[in-house]
């Protein structure tokens, strides 16, 4: 069966956008030779800068011909029905149509024949639309055409047969660039155009002529090479996957090559050296695997082979590298010579928010909620206040304005430098953690302090300014706030109730720009809820005993996180004993009943029952059974003891089994049913101590 | 060192004019590559601009159908770059050679390449690469998509297509190139300091070096920038400026409002004002959320010029 091969060749693609249009060329063709009736039985895009290439194989040479019924009236059907069926089935007699039958009869059914067409003339009607409505990111016009593409398309390389024979060229033009069988290699080794046949050929020929078409191989070169050069020389290369992606989309033919900078730029920090190198230059950095420091060695990733062996190329990056290294050493050591503190004034100038104020204002709430969470996370007061104060201070720096994703890392080791406490220093940096859900959760109290406050400033401010993350929008990353709190309360088993904290920073700081606070506050406490539901179940916790929790010890109500995850494991655990799964059975049994008969009866059956109407012994020994179940229930909550409380649960069981077993709740003695009834209800009271029973699945 | 290579394979000319030793050799080279190409080779707009593309030949020329193609250097003044003279690459005051391609030919990368051949910049040994880079002025309300062109990792030029200049969609296209002379001197001639750049391409006492143009001029527009311009009057130039723009603007327009006969006129003062915010802003007496209302407020102008341009006979006007 015939193959496809289809290559639009343009100036450079954005190394950022060249994967994804791979795929979406992919797709978009394969989608429509499918919907044509093509079916086909392999296909794969590759991109370099220049080119976006695909090979369809095993496409049929013509689209399966289709067979078209179309349902006419009985036969024996007066003469105009049956002129207007001939008419819309394009027959010009009767004799034409077949006679089927169903139920109601006999009728006629037109049977029209829809010839497929040959592939190729599908292909070229869906290419052209394929590529005018391409999902570029950001597309530009060029010249004087009217065509997008993401930079000015040159030519097209669209050929289709069968692998042992010489293809056609797919006949269609886009703004007049017609589809031929010719591409050009490599910009300056290769610039001549050459003929290509079938996809196989097209590879091979444009190896020849310098072009690696694959970017994972072009990645895996550059991989392979700059770990041999370095290990040559007995350093490590520091592995950047992103930067690996980029640089591979850089190049059709990937030349690695070791340069070097003075030695004594390694008085930066490494992280510093790393972001310059890196950021600005695309190139590698080096370490010493005995010591992990960085050594004044580099790789890059030239796009060709250089008649002078790179010479040129080497000594030009070096000098670029050495310009952006002295800058980065001025920035660092003209740092150096301002204390944090005296930069804070700055922040009078900085606005935050315009509804949240300026930075100035933002870290003073910071500093007054990180005194006060202090002793109940077990950190030094001033010293957390302290640590507030200071852990914004290095975006005023030189070098977090260069590289603004030091942050945190620079305030680290410029309030070491000016010998700050080392848990104030610490908290510079990891009052920014956890910055993702892989990211480590900050434990010394300090910065604890400081990273509970920043997060929670941050939720309070914008809920009291009423601007929440909606669907997908969540500009301010208010959802990893809030999953960072709940991990570092987790995490250090914090005793906090996350609502308390929530309600005092309210109260001390927006409380006149929120009309609301109550319906505020509650309105968080439910996205912590959600939040906290996520991390759960990505711990494969099951979503019904969270939910059974969180409904009778919600954050809304101001429980402490830790004791509700406590709650949710316990419970876990009993549901997993027989005396769990038997328990639950008879609270669903029990609350069940009375959903029935509470629905027949129109009313609730709540309250206590009365003991004088126990008439059977198993219903006093059940009331009995639940008074100390309670007791001892509400002991261990106290106690905050929740194998204890299942313990207590557990008990229960032999009793409401065999209540089950020996008494009958819907006698006709209307007095006796509705005492029964409300007995059955102290089941689903009692059990209410740990979770609503209700919302367990099983 | 790379220098060497270069100077061998530089083409042939006097050594004083030769653009890896000389950075008036530099420009002449320029110039006469792209007057061969068919450029109208034109001289600095004699007023202060932030960047070459604000000369009315590239901002109001890029829109409109008529074919334009032409190339400058543009003295480029951007007061808060200043650094007393002290700082080896950074400057208040600097040049940009400009050029402008319009409809954009199929072959421009190739006629930039070449370009880069004719002032030593070999491609069979300099790794020469067009890395993203997306372009967009908020003050002319213009942009475009293109890269920075990179040789041997070093940033040599801007390349841009217009999509839209002053709000209105560039068709046909224009193609800009944009070279910073200076880095690309400073290459060429494996200079690390700007100031230490041969000017003149001469030798000993003959010698004149881009220090002995220009420091004296860093150190004093540094502290004039900085310290010393006098923001009372150049918040009145501001609204001078826009007040007359607005003037021209209604002026210039014929009964029907089909044709304009002030656009250029006009547009010097949109350009007078950006300078002057630029000016006001290197003095740090502009908020954050000032800022913003300023560069809206030169944008509204921009726009207008632009509006006013298309109904010359320059921006193709029936």
């Amino acid at each position: 069966m015939p193959d496809l091969l289809l290559e639009l060749f343009s100036e450079e693609i954005p190394a950022r956008m060249q994967a994804r249009a791979a795929e979406d060329m992919r797709k978009l063709v394969t989608d429509r030779l499918v919907d044509a009736g093509l079916v086909y039985e392999g296909a794969k895009a590759f991109a370099t800068p220049r080119r976006l290439a695909l090979t369809v194989h095993g496409i049929p040479l013509r689209q399966p011909d289709l067979k078209e019924e179309r349902k006419g009236p009985k036969v024996g059907a007066p003469e105009q029905a049956i002129a207007g069926f001939l008419r819309a089935a394009g027959l010009t007699s009767i004799d034409q149509a077949k006679v089927q039958s169903d139920k109601k009869g006999d009728f006629y059914v037109a049977v029209t024949e829809k010839k497929g067409r040959p592939a190729i003339d599908v292909i070229a009607e869906i290419v052209p639309e394929v590529v005018r409505a391409f999902p570029w990111p950001k597309s530009m016009r060029w010249g004087s055409g009217r065509l997008n593409w993401v930079r000015p398309l040159h030519s097209i390389v669209a050929t289709f047969g069968p692998e042992t024979e010489e293809p056609e060229i797919v006949p269609f033009t886009i703004d007049g660039i017609a589809a031929g069988n010719q591409t050009r290699g490599h910009r300056f080794m290769a610039p001549t155009a050459f003929t290509v046949r079938h996809f196989d050929d097209y590879a091979a020929k444009l190896q020849d002529a310098k072009v690696v078409l694959d970017p994972a191989r072009r990645a895996e070169m550059i991989s392979t090479d700059a770990k041999n050069l370095a290990f040559a020389q007995g350093f490590e290369l520091v592995e950047d996957e992103g930067l690996l992606a980029e640089v591979s989309g850089l190049v059709e033919w990937p030349v690695v090559l070791m340069g070097a900078f003075d030695k004594a730029f390694l008085s930066i920090p490494n992280e510093v050296i790393r972001a310059t190198i890196r950021n600005n230059q695309k190139c590698f950095v080096l370490r010493d695997p005995q010591t992990a420091k960085l050594v004044n060695k580099f790789i890059l990733v030239a796009n060709e082979e250089a008649s002078d062996d790179g010479k040129a190329i080497v000594a030009g990056n070096e000098r670029v590298i050495r310009a952006r290294l002295s800058d980065a050493k001025f920035f660092y050591e003209t740092d150096l010579k301002t204390r944090l503190e005296v930069r804070l004034p700055k922040f009078e100038q900085i606005v935050f928010h315009e509804k949240l104020g300026t930075q100035e204002q933002r870290i003073s709430r910071i500093v007054a909620l990180a005194g006060q969470l202090a002793p109940l996370v077990g950190a030094d007061v001033a010293k957390a206040e302290r640590a507030a104060q200071l852990c914004k201070a290095d975006l005023l720096t030189e070098v977090v304005g260069e590289f603004p994703e030091l942050q945190g890392l620079m305030g680290r080791y410029y309030a070491e430098a000016q010998n700050e406490d080392e848990a104030i220093a610490h908290a510079c940096e990891d009052h920014y953690k956890p910055k993702g859900p892989d990211d480590l959760v900050p434990s010394d109290p300090i910065s604890v302090a400081v990273a509970l406050a920043d997060k929670i400033d941050t939720l309070v401010g914008f809920w009291a300014i009423d601007d929440k993350p909606t669907g997908s929008k969540d500009p301010y990353a208010l959802r990893r706030a809030a999953l960072g709190v709940i991990r570092i309360i987790l995490d250090n088993n914090l005793p906090l109730a996350p609502r308390g904290v929530v309600e005092w920073h309210f109260e001390h700081q927006f409380k006149k720009q929120y009309l609301d606070v109550a319906s505020a506050i509650d309105n968080l406490m439910v996205f912590f809820e959600d939040r906290l539901t996520v991390q759960l179940r990505d711990q494969r916790a099951r979503h019904d005993l969270v939910d059974s929790v969180l409904s009778n010890a919600s954050l809304v109500e101001g429980h402490r996180l830790t004791l509700i995850v406590c709650r949710i494991e316990a419970l876990g655990k009993f549901l997993d004993t027989d005396d769990g799964k038997n328990l639950l059975a008879g609270v669903k049994r029990a609350s069940n009943i009375i959903r029935i008969e509470e629905k027949k009866d129109k009313r609730e059956y709540t309250g206590a029952p009365n003991p004088a109407l126990y008439k059977q012994d198993e219903e006093m020994a059940l009331a009995e059974a639940i008074a100390v179940a309670k007791r001892d229930a509400s002991t261990a909550v106290a106690k905050e003891d929740f194998a204890a409380v299942m313990t207590a649960m557990a008990k229960l069981r032999p009793f409401v089994d065999t209540f089950f077993d020996k008494v009958t709740v819907n006698v006709d003695d209307k007095a006796l049913r509705e005492n029964r009834l409300k007995l059955l209800n102290e089941i689903r009271e009692a059990t209410r101590a740990v979770a609503d029973f209700s919302r367990i699945e099983g | 060192m790379a220098k060497a290579d270069l100077r061998a394979r530089a083409p042939a000319r006097p050594s004083n004019l030769d653009p890896t030793r000389s950075f008036q050799g530099l420009i002449l080279t320029l110039q006469q590559y792209w007057a061969d190409q068919g450029c109208v080779i034109l001289q600095p707009y004699d007023m202060e601009v932030g960047a070459g593309t604000f000369h009315p030949a590239t901002t109001l020329r890029a829109l409109g159908p008529k074919p334009w193609n032409a190339a400058y250097v543009q003295p480029s003044r951007r007061p808060k770059d200043g650094r007393y003279g002290e700082n080896p690459n950074r400057l208040q005051h600097y040049y940009q050679f400009q050029v402008i391609l319009k409809p954009s030919p199929p072959d421009i990368q190739d006629l930039y390449l070449n370009s880069l051949k004719a002032i030593g910049i070999d491609p069979s040994i300099h790794d020469i690469r067009f890395v993203e880079d997306d372009w967009e002025s908020p003050t002319l309300g213009a942009w475009g998509l293109g890269w920075e062109c990179w040789c041997d990792g070093m940033e040599v030029s801007q390349f841009t297509y217009f999509q839209q200049v002053a709000g209105f969609e560039c068709a046909p296209v224009a193609g800009e190139l944009t070279y910073g002379l200076e880095r690309l001197a400073m290459y060429v001639q494996g200079v690390e300091r700007v100031y230490d750049l041969n000017f003149n391409g001469r030798d000993d006492d003959k010698k004149v070096t881009y220090g002995d143009v220009f420091l004296q001029a860093e150190r004093e527009y540094s502290k004039h920038n900085f310290e010393v311009a006098d923001t009372a009057m150049l918040f009145e130039q501001f609204k001078m400026a826009e007040a007359a723009c607005r003037k021209y603007l209604e002026a210039g327009w014929n009964g029907e409002r089909t044709r304009h006969a002030l656009a250029l006129p006009a547009y010097d003062q949109c350009i007078k004002a950006s300078h002057v915010f630029n000016l006001l802003d290197a003095r740090g007496v502009i908020s954050v959320t000032e800022r913003q209302s300023y560069i809206l407020r030169v944008r509204e102008l921009a726009k207008a010029c632009g509006e006013a341009w298309l109904a010359t006979e320059g921006g193709g006007a029936a």
